[in-house]
């Protein structure tokens, strides 16, 4: 089986473009690939836990945490982050933070790279 | 594994979007990239301005003055100052009346030796066709 990196860009609200990337994935792994996701821009939304599902709005986090719990690599952007006020102590459990240079090293095993989103 | 590729693909005007700078500044990534890499494995990025993204590379930008904050010309001159490449579509300025004298053509005032190239659409698809991955801000 192969290997997909999704590097996300899209905010949370105001696009679908960050529930299709977890959605990609989702179909992605149920066919046994590997699925690595890089989180920059305003998709760095996602680097903070606890956030109350309502259904006016996206709500990604509980999709999240179960494709990680079953081996999908999720890193955010530090820099992205740390500019927008997200902090180590808000990330999701099981998500890692990184700079830019942990995605560029993931295009060089990855067969597939997918870039998703941006403003 | 060893070189892999990359070509940044630059369609959105400069301060509307983010876009842009994430471009730039993943693409300056690949400096340290390699410490999460296996010896030998590196990986190549040349950075390609398109459509109303040709006016990220227009000379003079004042964003310190104005906004604050680090102008897009200066993340362009730091490519070219660690040698990466940086290409403009020659069509698209046609189109937006720029010519290569409004341009950023280098950054011999931090001392790099590159410059700017100013390529034709064929040229920039040529590259398209031959890298390993696209990445389209």
């Amino acid at each position: 089986m192969g290997e997909l990196t999704l590097g996300v860009f899209s905010s949370l609200v105001g696009s679908m473009s960050l529930d299709f990337s977890f959605k990609l994935a989702e179909a992605g792994m149920a066919k046994g690939h590997k699925v690595n996701m890089w989180l920059s821009g305003n998709a760095v939304m996602m680097a903070k836990k606890g956030q109350k599902p309502f259904k006016d709005y996206s709500h990604n986090e509980k999709l999240m945490k179960e494709l990680m719990s079953k081996g999908m690599e999720v890193t955010v952007c530090e820099a992205c982050a740390e500019a927008r006020g997200y902090h180590k102590e808000d990330v999701p459990e099981g998500m890692k933070r990184a700079s830019m240079d942990w995605y560029l090293a993931k295009t060089v095993k990855t067969d597939k790279l997918l870039h998703i989103g941006g403003e | 594994m060893g070189a892999v590729n990359l070509l940044f693909v630059v369609q959105r005007p400069p301060y509307k979007s983010e876009n842009p700078r994430l471009a730039l500044t993943h693409a300056i990534a690949s400096q340290t990239a390699e410490i999460y890499m296996d010896d030998g494995d590196s990986v190549v990025p040349i950075i390609v301005f398109v459509g109303d993204g040709v006016l990220n590379v227009v000379k003079d930008q004042q964003a310190m003055k104005v906004y604050g904050v680090t102008s897009t010309e200066s993340h362009i001159k730091s490519c070219l100052l660690i040698d990466l490449p940086v290409w403009v579509c020659k069509e698209d300025m046609t189109r937006l009346g720029l010519k290569e004298e409004n341009m950023i053509t280098d950054a011999e005032d931090m001392g790099a030796e590159l410059k700017t190239k100013f390529v034709s659409f064929a040229d920039i698809q040529k590259e398209m066709e031959s890298v390993k991955h696209l990445l389209f801000f």
